[in-house]
């Protein structure tokens, strides 16, 4: 049984968790897919519009999710679904819950997969290493069973299959697994699209020279493009942007369809975030940056001007 | 109280690699321990330097050559550091089985451990030597205070960050923002040559082969147009634009 694990931010199921459903359909291979949504029980209905199996879990000490909690969760609802594939997305989320169920399992982790394929206890997958500059292949070789981290934004969304049916679960958490207490907590992006699931981003780097002009020229383009908006490190140690919008190495990794680079030199680290996006655009005044070295379209120029010319120009080509 | 740094060596990240039939191929590429990790090894050392009566200890887990890593690190601040020696490239579920026997033998009451991987961009380690352990996480750290049997941190989430209170021991992973990372001064380095490296074999460890095999390795860089648009901004403005609908079809 492969089962996929989502929590359900907002009470709605997040874009990753359609592409999990697509991952999950495509190892079963017309075998039976269940999932875990984490959350409120309206989100387990809308998953229910997907896959045949869905448990609900909503309980209180999973809101906001914590590590602990959640994987004691999934642990016991892949004891009762019988799983031996565990299926999460690779946010950070994901990445913090993965592990530690893969070691409860006693099960292999292949992580961040951007394809994958096989049967349980032989899968192959594909995914990126060295700051996403080598592609690799792993296949598992050992382990009572395989949890699995999916990267965002790469697997289409699945097809709806109605018919689901849901299962209440009440969640068995102990004191160890709720013995971390959250704090404040700030989401940090208002009503622009999320940077991870964006199909247009667009990030700015030192070039601008202050968080006003960065603002200034990021902020109407991303709005113009309906796209997310990335930061490079430098940026975000200024403390001009927060480190929601960070894309590189300590970052968020995206691949958008189109990524633009404004006033971004292109540090290793911040290229390691966005490499893989399908078509990259840079505008920068020093035409030796090494950002230039992997665009589709450059500009050398002033970010500051040229920016809010093209975001103009792209007002004007989509009003048409 | 003691503090374990977990560290790496891997590729420095301006060093070009490439890739052979066998994988990639590390031969002549200047090594570097792992900038995630050595937020690690500075918070260990402000936490001493705030008062805290703290012992570092390094360990790491990997070939001969990360010793200079290793050395790195006592050269940084750590009191001593322990290798657990091996040419296998064990997954980091195995890895963390390994290295929480040393951490339970040591009875360390924090590691901290760099949040991904420079090598496998992998963010596993951390969270999964937590589970092994039975302790409590935090990933993405940008902020630690001890406060009592408890610490406090602020670390990322998806949409934003978050202020979290856990008791001690637990596992930190870090990240930048943190801390800013000190250089190492020349009679620290000297300093270091003397410092206890206790050296461990795998083998005493019962770690098997590993749970995952990487089977292929390519560099694919996608071939980029590099094209260069000129002209006076509303010009290129214009220009870009319609290369991105007509050409690249992405608008």
């Amino acid at each position: 049984m492969i089962l996929l694990v989502t929590t359900a931010p907002g009470g709605n199921l997040p874009k990753s968790a359609r592409e999990l459903v697509t991952v999950a359909r495509q190892l079963a291979g017309g075998g039976p897919v269940a999932a875990a949504v984490i959350g409120p029980e309206s989100a387990a209905s809308q998953m229910a519009e997907y896959v045949p199996q869905v448990y609900s879990l909503s309980a209180a000490e999973l809101e906001p999710a914590r590590a602990e909690a959640v994987t004691a969760a999934v642990q016991q609802v892949a004891a009762q679904a019988g799983a031996t594939t565990v299926l999460m997305a690779a946010n950070r989320l994901g990445q913090s819950v993965a592990p530690r169920v893969a070691v409860r399992l006693n099960a292999a982790l292949l992580e961040d997969v951007i394809k994958v394929s096989g049967t349980a206890g032989a899968y192959e997958a594909v995914r990126y290493s060295y700051l996403s500059r080598v592609t690799e292949t792993v296949r598992t070789v050992g382990g009572d069973a395989t949890v699995i981290t999916v990267k965002p934004n790469v697997f289409p969304v699945a097809d709806a299959q109605p018919g689901g049916s849901v299962t209440s679960v009440a969640p068995q958490l102990d004191a160890t697994a709720t013995r971390v207490q959250v704090g404040q907590r700030s989401a940090a992006t208002g009503g622009r699209v999320k940077l991870e699931e964006a199909g247009v981003v667009v990030g700015g780097g030192r070039g601008f020279g202050s968080a006003e002009a960065f603002a200034q020229v990021v902020e109407p383009m991303a709005d113009a493009l309906n796209a997310g908006v990335a930061s490079t490190r430098a940026v975000v140690d200024a403390g001009w942007r927060p480190y929601a919008e960070q894309v590189g190495q300590t970052g968020k990794s995206v691949a958008p369809e189109l990524y633009i680079a404004l006033g971004i030199s292109g540090a290793v680290q911040h290229l390691s975030g966005m490499n893989r996006s399908k078509v990259i655009v840079a505008i920068n005044k020093d035409a030796d940056a090494p950002i230039f070295r992997i665009v589709d379209y450059g500009v050398v120029g002033d970010v500051n001007q040229v920016g809010p010319a093209l975001t103009e120009a792209i007002k004007a080509a989509k009003g048409s | 109280m003691k503090l374990i740094t977990v560290l790496k060596q891997v590729p420095d990240a301006e060093a070009r690699i490439r890739a052979g039939s066998g994988g990639v191929d590390l031969d002549g590429v200047t090594f570097v321990i792992d900038g995630m990790d050595e937020y690690g090894v500075e918070e260990a050392i402000r936490l001493r330097e705030a008062g805290n009566d703290v012992e570092i200890v390094a360990l790491a887990l990997g070939p001969a050559r990360y010793e200079e890593a290793i050395r790195t690190a006592l050269a940084l601040g750590a009191d001593r550091a322990i290798h657990v020696e091996t040419d296998t490239d064990l997954d980091p579920i195995s890895q963390a089985r390994v290295l929480a026997q040393v951490v339970q033998h040591e009875g360390a009451d924090m590691v901290l451990v760099g949040g991904k991987q420079a090598d496998w961009d992998s963010a596993a380690l951390g969270p999964a030597l937590a589970e092994v352990l039975g302790w409590p996480h935090s990933d993405w750290t940008t902020k630690l205070e001890l406060a009592g049997a408890n610490v406090t941190v602020e670390h990322d989430t998806d949409d934003g960050h978050e202020s979290l209170t856990m008791p001690l021991p637990a596992v930190i992973t870090t990240q930048q923002g943190l801390n800013e990372p000190r250089y190492p001064t020349l009679p620290n380095i000297m300093k270091a040559k003397r410092k206890e490296l206790a050296k461990r074999s795998l083998d005493e460890f019962g770690a098997g082969s590993g749970l995952t095999q990487i089977v292929d390795q390519q560099i694919q860089t996608r071939e980029r147009l590099g094209k260069m648009v000129e002209g006076d901004p509303a010009t290129a403005a214009a220009e870009l634009v319609r290369l991105l609908q007509n050409e690249a079809k992405v608008l």
